[in-house]
């Protein structure tokens, strides 16, 4: 396991940020960490980078206790509230970062020039930080949590204050870092970016985690909407769907209801023909991650 | 390593910010101020005649005053430089990005240390030396001890500098400066007290102002810096910053250098554990 959590706890004062936080990200899974404002999200990622003490349970992190120096070695971490030396330029930045995870000076005279690369800041290499934009000083941030070649990375919204071409940069270098092994722990409020990135999600709710996904397995095992529009359907049919779907209603000509999964599906548009209905058209759209986020937060929760 | 990698990013982030070139100028800027004075009194002496065991007494004191002035300036510079480096990186989220490296902490809190330390060391080396210099190339003159004044002085500014940096670990920068500067003039009227209890000869005054140097003993290293530094007609002065009335004895600067070495690591012990 890349990261192992029990009953990890943490309280300032009398609130509690972080109930009984339990984790297990495998080794090699880019893993989305949901949950709204307030969850717990940036103190479960603190204590397991060291910077928060648990007040009660265990964090491991690539088989080390959390916050042990030399598992930092081989971890990369870009914050959310991102404040870097603002007085560096993006080359001065990257060696300092380089230079206390302990990189060779030859490594990062190598080193230096490919993130820059890949975070698409050669042109402002020589720019002092202080004159970035926002989605400039995210790329920055990207790249010191990435110069070391590390195992596990840690991405505190990555995204935010990104263009769409940002976002996909990030995408794709989240993409290209799982490729070479590396671990991703992405924690971002872009649902849609988490689905099409990640392989693991969990939600958090008030400090716990209350639900967790496999969104590769998405697919046909998991809950799709239907939506028909028929005529000439009988309640007696519509409530004969129940081994295959749940909440089917009609209103008007439309029929909408909720399959199991995406195997269900021909054996409702049987279920519906065989009742003497007339179907003219027949959609079915697997729930999305903001639909499942929706329904384990609450529609109270704001994001 | 990761020590030095950090004093020489706070050495160079002074550099950058225009910190180390401003106390160059505000140093080098004392300094000609000082010598003209020197200049003027010379010239004066000259033409008034003035008998060379008075000229040589006036100009001690003028190089007394002037190095009071160093001191005074050195540690306001080890204030204002370093008041916001711990408690200003924490609360802006800087030393995420840092205390995320697989550096122990305490060499994060060192490395600033030294990095700091340095630039005072510079700033004293100039102002202290560069004062004693225009004094004895223009007058003729020298404190009686300069090197052990000079330690003294670079002591107490890394007392201070230990000071800001302990409560920095707790307090946002402005309750930090704050209460050191708080600290320094409780230092400041302790010492004065003290000062006056040998005129008054008061008992329950000394007792206050010993109270006061074990609370925060930088005034003291400065009085013991002066006593180590000056003339017999500077010292005998009943009310001045260099009077000979309640000398520190070397007890009370190995208390203080105690001080600073206890003060030091509970920063860094504190700082090694808190939440960031």
């Amino acid at each position: 396991m890349a990261i192992q959590t029990q009953g990890l706890r943490k309280e300032y004062g009398n609130k509690v940020a972080v109930r009984n936080l339990a984790l297990c990200v495998p080794r090699g899974s880019i893993f989305g960490f949901l949950g709204p404002n307030g969850a717990g999200k940036s103190t479960s990622i603190k204590m397991l980078l060291g910077l928060v003490s648990p007040t009660s349970g265990e964090a491991f992190v690539l088989g080390k206790p959390a916050g042990d120096v030399e598992t930092r070695r081989k971890i990369g971490f870009l914050p959310e509230h991102f404040r870097f030396y603002d007085w560096l330029t993006p080359a001065e930045l990257l060696r300092l970062h380089g230079r206390l995870c302990g990189m060779p000076a030859a490594r990062l005279r190598e080193r230096i020039p490919e993130m820059l690369d890949l975070v698409g800041l050669t042109p402002h290499k020589d720019k002092r930080i202080r004159a970035f934009s926002k989605g400039m000083m995210q790329r920055i941030g990207l790249a010191q949590a990435l110069i070391h070649e590390p195992e596990i990375v840690f991405l505190d919204e990555p995204t935010s204050g990104l263009d769409p071409m940002g976002r996909r940069l990030v995408r794709d270098v989240i993409r290209t870092q799982n490729k070479w092994g590396a671990t991703v722990f992405l924690n971002s409020h872009l649902l849609s970016e988490v689905e099409i990135t990640c392989d693991n999600v969990a939600f958090l709710k008030d400090g716990e985690v209350v639900a967790s996904k496999e969104l590769r397995a998405m697919g046909t095992e998991e809950e799709v909407h239907v939506t028909a529009h028929v005529r000439n359907l009988s309640d007696e049919a519509i409530s004969a769907l129940a081994p295959w779907a749940t909440g089917a209603s009609l209103e008007g000509e439309y029929l909408t209801a909720s399959a199991r999964s995406g195997d269900g599906l021909p054996e409702i548009l049987r279920h519906l023909v065989r009742s003497g209905a007339d179907v003219y058209s027949f959609t079915a759209e697997k729930a999305s991650l903001e639909d499942l986020f929706m329904r384990i937060m609450g529609e109270d929760r704001g994001l | 390593m990761g020590c030095w990698v950090m004093a020489g990013i706070t050495f160079r982030e002074a550099a950058r910010k225009k910190i180390l070139w401003t106390a160059l100028i505000a140093g080098l800027g004392f300094l000609a101020l000082f010598g003209l004075a020197m200049h003027f009194q010379i010239e004066d002496f000259d033409s008034h005649g003035t008998a060379p065991f008075i000229r040589y007494q006036i100009l001690s004191a003028m190089l007394m005053i002037g190095l009071y002035v160093v001191d005074l300036l050195a540690v306001l510079m080890t204030i204002f430089t370093s008041v916001d480096t711990i408690s200003g990186e924490i609360s802006s989220g800087t030393i995420h990005a840092i205390a995320t490296k697989p550096l122990p902490r305490w060499q994060i809190f060192a490395g600033k240390w030294i990095g700091f330390a340095a630039m005072i060391a510079g700033f004293v080396v100039l102002t202290f030396g560069g004062t004693v210099a225009v004094a004895y190339a223009m007058g003729r003159v020298l404190p009686e001890h300069p090197i052990h004044g000079g330690v003294l002085v670079f002591l107490e500014c890394l007392l201070t500098l230990t000071i800001t940096f302990l409560f920095g670990t707790w307090f946002s920068t402005l309750t930090n400066g704050v209460i050191v500067i708080g600290l320094h003039g409780l230092a400041f009227m302790g010492g004065w007290l003290e000062q006056m209890s040998g005129f008054t000869e008061s008992a329950r005054l000394v007792a206050v102002g010993v109270a006061t140097s074990l609370v925060m003993p930088s005034e003291s290293i400065w009085r013991r810096a002066a006593f180590e530094m000056q003339t017999p007609l500077a010292g005998s002065l009943p009310f001045s910053p260099f009077a000979n009335v309640s000398i520190p004895s070397p007890t009370m600067i190995g208390y203080a250098g105690s001080y600073l070495l206890i003060a030091l690591f509970i920063g860094i012990c504190h700082f090694q554990r808190r939440d960031l």
